[in-house]
């Protein structure tokens, strides 16, 4: 295994990571509008992810810059690519980061509902969004002989990038929902319960659908395991669910999560991004990688620093570990002044 | 196309409107941080009250800025990709890799532990909550100190080879990049610059509430704080600068020449103070200068030569070929004079305060007063400032709150834009950096939302501000004077509310 191909696994953790942490976190920002009934039920939801949410976040950050610095023509041809998809994505994350801390500042209810507002829709947006990425940078899509990107921001929205992105959406509620059963206490916890089972089937259906029309596409027998496992974690997710076992629920959704990201890799492989117009023009970990020599460093970077990461953010999950309900939740008017 | 609406000049005024954005938040972060985490470390050492209410004024204020900071900072990360691809695709392999470190060493350590210490009062023990904020703000300076180096090497370009079959720049030597004296001293400049932006901030809000005689403890420890940190830092931003001017003396003649509007090579050069000339003929119509000082300035000599504007230009075209190598010459020149007067007016105004305001036993007896009470502004041995002067001299101090700010960035435009036509200095010119399939649509569209965004998130970020320094320093409650003593809080009621919560 060459270091481009350790590189090309550790973007893969990068992003399973990412899609894991912030997977829930999107999800419990769309279940401010579809679980939560009232103001204090909905400052629990965002509360379970409140201490959490931003390093999160970081995972994407370091998957960026982390694509940048092993495969810098990956990165160059992405992002400017999917430049106004991108877009939206950043404006979102821009939102919800300052909708997060900004709106307990003041007490007034229409500035607090606004922000609330913001965050269910800045959660959805992404968490859709980064399946129609992926779903095309899997598929592949119009890259000519200069690694540029040639097509449309129309050609994006296509049947298979879309059902990409209804996976993630249905796959991140329903990782947000067995997160927050997990997470809180009281009618929320049971109500999320019975949500996370629906939308776990809604998440069934379409992820079964669009992990075989990937597997048709360009799978072999490693994609095949990694769907099977997505899919079978799934199902056990679900019943998990269902018999109560809130730790295992929340556990297998993060399995599914994780074996759907890597079948996807799995079936990219050794393709970064696959060119649609020529397959001579398609990125590769070869021809979109670094050199040797800063390969080496980042290994060295990755090897030290990641473990230490999943040590502390770890702990902090540990310090948060308590439930929460609406008891705990300071009263509105004093979170204003008082803090 | 015209160029002034061609992609390339977009995504140039994009970058520049997104990043001196991005560096209002930046400084302020970077210093509060320290800054709270000192207070914090008082109280914890102390347990004076006054220290504990100081500590969640600024961090709250802090909290609001680092907000702002860390949400615009991501656009600066993915924007290399989306607007400058051809910059990417080139300096990748070397550029790429302190961006990565930043996010796996410096993003990870702030954000996690913002979040510890934001929701942590009745969660960690003292201690180990004082901790999280020490690694916030050790966090916050990692991050400067790689973005910074990464930076450096754009100004100076170091440790790399030019690969010709893969047409790149690759690294060779990472060790160089990281600690080239270019990324060593702009380090130092832009963190004692920040220091200089949080400590004049804490002055400017500390007289404030001076002025109206409200929260008078909490705001006089933080007004000796503020001006201490403003003395300090500005004149560390003073020697880094000088520093910095002569390094890029060396390494950017060309950058020194234009800070100058210095058009032709003299011995001595004189440092100019005001000049208004003429780009197409490359002269000056009028300047006010001061003989020799700009040869001191570049080179520590009085009367050492320093090459012209016309004379690096010309030695450019020869190394490089036909081409303008000149930069914006009035906005490089009014850029490092805006950068030096504004920082060093706010330096002087913390000078002056610092003496107004000091300490009880370096006065006579009948100017002294208490713990609670206004300081008097006392100007020499028996004489205090009149009471119609001593309101004026708090307004200053309030207005000037954002002397550094300014300061900042013109130094940061001067530094980007007098590097030009260079985005990587005598590698790599802009105009081939921009991203060739991103369109004039889509630029525009990015810009103007960005703009939009900033604008209406600059108003709602303002007003908060405003209502928290308004509010002053919160009553302490009772858990807040009772911390847990055990990781995770303690267990006694377990329905109490959190101490803080969304």
């Amino acid at each position: 295994m060459e270091l481009h191909d350790v590189w090309f696994v550790l973007i893969a953790v990068l992003w399973t990571g990412y899609f894991f942490l912030e997977g829930f976190d999107f999800g419990v920002g769309i279940l401010t509008k579809l679980l939560a009934r009232d103001r204090p039920e909905r400052r629990v939801l965002i509360n379970t992810i409140g201490p959490v949410w931003d390093g999160n976040e970081v995972w994407l950050l370091t998957a960026g810059g982390a694509t940048f610095a092993a495969f810098p023509e990956w990165y160059a041809t992405l992002f400017s690519g999917f430049y106004l998809p991108l877009l939206v994505i950043l404006v979102c994350l821009i939102v919800r980061g300052v909708a997060f801390e900004y709106r307990a500042k003041r007490p007034e209810e229409k500035w607090q509902r606004n922000w609330e507002t913001a965050i269910f829709w800045t959660s959805l947006l992404p968490a859709f969004l980064w399946g129609v990425a992926f779903g095309n940078i899997v598929r592949g899509v119009k890259i000519d002989q200069h690694f540029e990107y040639v097509g449309t921001v129309w050609d994006l929205l296509n049947p298979y990038a879309l059902l990409g992105g209804l996976v993630t959406l249905t796959l991140f509620t329903f990782h947000g929902a067995v997160f927050t059963a997990l997470k809180t206490v009281g009618d929320i916890r049971v109500r999320a319960r019975k949500l996370a089972r629906w939308v776990g089937l809604v998440a069934a259906v379409v992820a079964l659908a669009f992990l075989l029309w990937t597997q048709a596409d360009s799978g072999d027998g490693k994609s095949l395991v990694a769907l099977v496992v997505a899919v079978v974690a799934l199902v056990a997710a679900l019943v998990a669910n269902q018999a109560g076992r809130e730790g295992w629920a929340f556990a297998l959704s993060g399995v599914t999560i994780v074996a759907a990201v890597a079948m996807l890799f799995l079936s990219l492989f050794p393709n970064v991004m696959p060119s649609t117009l020529n397959g001579d023009w398609s990125l590769t970990v070869t021809n979109a990688s670094s050199s040797p020599y800063t390969l080496k460093i980042m290994t060295w970077l990755a090897a030290i620093a990641t473990p230490l990461v999943l040590l502390y953010q770890g702990w902090t999950y540990w310090v948060f570990r308590k439930r929460i309900g609406t008891q705990h939740i300071a009263p509105e008017a004093a979170a204003g002044a008082a803090h | 196309m015209d160029l002034a609406l061609a992609p390339e000049t977009l995504a140039r005024w994009q970058f520049g409107i997104t990043t001196v954005y991005h560096f209002l938040f930046v400084p302020l972060t970077i210093s509060l941080a320290a800054l709270t985490a000192g207070l914090q470390t008082a109280w914890v050492r102390t347990e004076k009250e006054k220290y504990l209410r100081a500590t969640k004024f600024w961090g709250k204020l802090f909290l609001i800025n680092i907000a702002m900071g860390v949400v615009t900072g991501i656009v600066q990360e993915f924007q290399f990709g989306m607007n400058w691809s051809d910059y990417s695709r080139f300096v990748g392999d070397i550029f790429g890799a302190p961006l990565a470190f930043e996010a796996l060493i410096a993003f990870f350590f702030e954000s996690t532990f913002i979040g510890l210490w934001i929701f942590g009062w009745d969660k960690l023990p003292k201690k180990i909550h004082l901790a999280c904020i020490w690694m916030v703000s050790i966090g916050t300076i990692l991050s400067a100190y790689f973005i910074l180096a990464a930076n450096s090497w754009m100004q100076h370009p170091v440790g790399y080879k030019i690969d010709k079959a893969r047409g790149r720049a690759e690294l060779t030597d990472f060790w160089a990049v990281l600690t080239q004296n270019t990324a060593l001293t702009q380090a130092f400049h832009t963190l004692s610059a920040a220091f200089l932006t949080g400590g004049a901030f804490m002055v400017g809000i500390s007289a404030y509430h001076l002025a109206r005689k409200k929260h008078i403890r909490e705001m006089k420890t933080s007004l000796r704080l503020g001006l201490i940190t403003v003395v300090i830092a500005g004149l560390l931003t003073a020697i880094s600068g000088d520093t910095l001017g002569k390094v890029m003396f060396k390494q950017q003649p060309m950058k020194m020449a234009a800070a100058e509007a210095l058009w032709d090579g003299q011995k001595p050069a004189p440092f100019s103070i005001f000049a208004y000339g003429d780009v197409e003929k490359g002269h000056n119509s009028v300047a006010v200068e001061i003989p020799g000082l700009l040869s001191f300035l570049a080179d520590d000599n009085f009367t050492s030569y320093v090459p012209g504007i016309n004379d690096v230009n010309k030695a450019e075209q020869q190394k490089f070929g036909p081409g303008d190598y000149r930069p914006n010459i009035p906005v490089a020149f009014w850029g490092f004079r805006w950068m030096i007067g504004f920082g060093m007016a706010s330096f002087a105004i913390g000078l002056a305060g610092l003496w107004l305001t000091r300490k009880k036993f370096m006065l006579p007896q009948h100017l002294r007063v208490g713990d609670d009470e206004v300081p008097h502004l006392v100007l020499f041995k028996n004489k205090a400032l009149s009471p119609t002067l001593t309101p004026w001299y708090w307004r200053i101090a309030t207005w000037t709150m954002a002397f550094p700010l300014i300061a900042n960035s013109w130094g940061w435009i001067f530094t980007e834009m007098g590097r030009q036509p260079w985005v990587v200095y005598g590698v790599l010119q802009t105009r081939d950096a921009v991203s060739p399939g991103v369109s004039q649509g889509e630029v525009l569209t990015s810009m103007a939302v960005f703009t939009a965004l900033y604008a209406i998130l600059a108003v709602v970020e303002v007003k908060l501000l405003a209502k928290y320094v308004k509010a002053g320093p919160p009553e302490l409650t009772e858990a807040d004077l009772n911390p847990p003593t055990k990781i995770g809080g303690d267990t006694r009621d377990a329905d109490k509310p959190m101490a803080f919560s969304y």
